[in-house]
């Protein structure tokens, strides 16, 4: 009954998180761009333009000249957070190799690190008063599940141990349909319940950013207007149709 | 006017990025005039809102969202980290938490949630969506008003999501329902009858001109020509209609002849093109923005120019740079050893370097001088050849032609800089208000380099922060008169071949030199 509501529950957040997330980028992908407006000075290469969206996704060089709290909480908690996700694709793998082994420290303690962040994220919500202005009760609410997320992973941890074999057992059957038994331990079907949550959450909501970037005009196109003449599809039917108002 | 002492500075000088006290509703009242029927027409808008203007209104935010990438990725993107809270002119000088970048494009984004999301149409309350009454776009009509598409929010964001683009979109938006702004519909509605933002009919230019080479000819003994639709010139030259009319614009016009002259490159003005500046872009509007542009391509064919050159003029230069390839090209009927367009002071520095201009920087002693950067040129265009050429040009012009230049502070300039204040179609009386407390930042920043180097003076490249600067700098205690143009620095400096200047410095030196030999 348990087993089979969480299966449930995980092909469901699964579905919807990769096909969210599909459909948003095709919808972005397929939406263009009809003018150059990269934020200047820009890189006047592709490849230039790359390295900086590259500096944006690693380092978040836009907010470090904007704020160096938030971009300390938010780099902090980014970084963590693929650490422990790393750490994490233990559970979906057999064997597991070498390197994933030697990660696991890091994990560990990236999960401090990622409650951490999301708690220096938090206070600025709270105690800022600009930042308490622009804020709705769903960004309160995003917070509170990722910090859920991880307190009840090192919950597991460090606290109350759940049979983390039969938990590994549980989602590799479920990648390969072979369901096996998943433990009733609370706090590990609060972690569980939370995760597919966010997976749920994550294409309709501010969670995008994650796409969005990618696909931001000011930080990925290259400065070179007068070199390139760029037209979108609908700007060049306007002009085809003789063009005027 | 008793608040205008509240502008002026008592002891030392405040930090221009001083984060104000948040007042809420604090510039809620301050709209500008609305477009009458006339000024929609010709534009191809509605005269008056519509009846069923809320349809029409979500209808087109769907058509834009269709349109524009930035728009779908920057509505879904935000996460309101903040970063962008304290970046907008317009929230420091007022203190007013719409004026926040974040919160402005909320206004928009809270109705894109509503009636484009699942999590809006379902959960509103949740995610902060609402619907679409005419008390939000009454909202709308304010603060997108308040916005001057500056872009400096969009340097610090950590997406790069850019409000102008937001504010584009909902003056649009606004447009096609009926509700557009006088000031720059009626502005465009005189570009498409009389070729130019001011409305300055052909005779009155050519008047203007032939009086500005009678004050160059006197001046420096040269016949120094400013033709207009003069056939088979090498130069178009495509500049703010201010740069005809006003000061210290004037002074930049006949500092771009001497340049010419200098040069030996013929040139001419259009009375078809005879504006730089293209408001399209404020109102959001592609084909508007298009329909002008197309009358610049139409101009330097008939003309049978080889090269266009733009004048200064900020958001002309962003249009000129970054779109009008896009939007009226390809312009390859130009000459292509040349960049199509280039910027007057692309032209002016490429001589500069060839050693072709001589200056007296003695001539421009009696300014201590800083120079603004125009934010349009500054974050959404550039000139040469590098990334941030568009700070480093200007720089080396005004380096060499003046002898005492100081930059205001790091976080004030370049990148960073702010707006004058008037940007982005907001530079009308209507919005007085919002434009002096906007100009803050910059004035507070120009009070720094008067107290740490006796600065006097600030030149820009730009009709708008000129004209802005004009209006708001007695209110922070300076001079109307203490805003110049970058060519006018050029216009003073400049020795030119056979001129007066040139042999008073000969009559100077010669002496010396025989002296010297004597000795």
């Amino acid at each position: 009954m348990l087993t089979g509501l969480f299966a449930g529950l995980f092909y469901l957040a699964t579905a919807v998180l990769l096909g969210g997330l599909a459909y948003r980028i095709r919808l972005y992908w397929k939406t263009p761009a009809p003018l150059k407006i990269p934020t200047t000075p820009a890189p006047t290469t592709e490849a230039g333009a790359a390295l900086r969206l590259a500096r944006e996704v690693v380092l978040f060089e836009s907010l470090f000249k904007a704020n160096k709290w938030i971009w300390l909480f938010g780099w902090v908690f980014h970084f963590a957070l693929l650490l422990v996700l790393i750490r994490h694709l233990r559970y979906f793998v057999n064997p597991v190799p070498e390197l994933l082994v030697m990660a696991q420290q890091f994990g560990i303690y990236a999960g401090f690190a990622m409650v951490a962040g999301l708690a220096g994220l938090w206070a600025r919500r709270i105690l800022v008063p600009r930042i308490r202005y622009i804020s709705a009760p769903s960004d309160h609410l995003m917070l509170a599940l990722l910090v859920g997320i991880g307190l009840s992973g090192l919950t597991m941890k460090f606290i109350d141990h759940t049979d983390i074999v039969a938990v590994k057992a549980f989602f590799i059957g479920l990648m390969t349909f072979k369901w096996q038994p998943l433990p009733a331990d609370p706090v590990l079907l609060v972690h569980l319940t939370l995760v597919a949550a966010l997976m749920i959450i994550f294409p309709f909501s501010k969670l995008l950013h994650g796409v969005g970037l990618f696909f931001s005009p000011t930080r990925n196109q290259a400065d070179n207007p007068r070199e390139k003449r760029h037209l979108a599809p609908w700007a060049a039917k306007l002009e085809a149709g003789g063009g005027s108002k | 006017m008793a608040e205008m002492s509240d502008f002026l500075v008592d002891e030392g000088v405040p930090d221009p990025l001083e984060m104000p006290e948040m007042k809420r509703g604090a510039m809620e009242g301050l709209a500008p005039f609305v477009a009458k029927p006339e000024h929609q027409a010709p534009l191809g808008f509605p005269g008056a809102l519509v009846d069923d203007w809320q349809e029409k209104a979500i209808d087109k935010m769907g058509e834009l969202l269709g349109k524009y990438r930035s728009l779908q990725v920057y509505l879904d993107s935000c996460v309101k980290c903040g970063a962008c809270t304290d970046k907008c002119h317009y929230f420091l000088g007022t203190g007013d938490p719409k004026n926040m970048p974040v919160a402005r494009q909320d206004l928009l984004r809270s109705v894109y949630r509503r009636y484009f999301t699942f999590a809006g149409k379902y959960f509103p309350k949740l995610v902060g969506a609402r619907d679409l009454t005419k008390d939000v776009l009454d909202e709308w009509y304010s603060y997108f008003h308040q916005c001057s598409q500056c872009r400096r929010c969009s340097v610090y964001c950590p997406y790069g999501i850019d409000t102008a683009e937001v504010s584009m979109a909902a003056r649009e938006i606004m447009d096609t329902v009926g509700q557009g702004q006088k000031y720059c519909n009626e502005i465009i509605g005189k570009v498409y009858k009389i070729g130019n933002n001011l409305g300055l009919p052909k005779k009155a230019i050519e008047s203007t001109l032939e009086g500005l080479e009678e004050e160059l000819e006197e001046e420096t003994g040269l016949k120094i020509r400013m033709p207009i639709d003069e056939p088979g010139c090498e130069v178009l030259l495509v500049t703010p209609s201010a740069d005809l009319f006003a000061e210290p614009h004037i002074q930049g016009l006949m500092g771009y002849a001497k340049v010419f002259h200098e040069a030996g490159v013929s040139w001419t003005l259009s009375s078809y093109a005879s504006e730089a500046a293209n408001f399209g872009m404020f109102i959001g509007s592609y084909e508007n923005m298009r329909e002008v542009s197309l009358r610049i391509r139409k101009a330097a064919e008939d003309l049978g120019v080889k090269r266009i050159v733009f004048g200064e003029c900020g958001h002309a230069w962003r249009v000129a740079y970054s779109f009008l390839n896009t939007l009226a090209g390809p312009f390859d009927f130009l000459d292509p050893r040349y960049p199509a367009p280039q910027h007057i002071c692309e032209f002016t520095y490429d001589l500069m370097q060839a050693g072709r201009l001589r200056f007296d920087k003695s001539k421009n002693d009696q300014y201590r001088l800083t120079f603004h950067d125009s934010c349009n040129v500054a974050r959404a265009s550039r000139m040469g050849d590098m990334p941030g050429g568009q700070f480093e040009i200007p720089r080396a012009i005004l380096r060499a032609t003046c002898n005492h230049y100081f930059d205001m502070a790091p976080e004030t300039i370049k990148e960073s800089t702010f707006c004058c204040g008037g940007g982005g179609g907001l530079l009308t009386d209507d919005l007085m208000d919002i434009r002096i407390k906007g100009a803050q930042p910059r004035m507070r920043a120009l009070q720094q380099v008067r107290e740490d180097h006796g600065v006097t003076h600030m030149a820009a490249i730009c009709a708008i922060c000129k004209a802005q600067f004009t209006k708001v700098m007695p209110k922070y205690g300076f001079d109307m008169d203490a805003i110049l143009s970058v060519h006018q620095m050029v216009a003073n400096a400049i020795v030119m071949t056979g001129s007066i200047q040139e042999r008073e410095i000969k009559e100077k030196s010669e002496p010396a030199a025989a002296e010297g030999q004597a000795a």
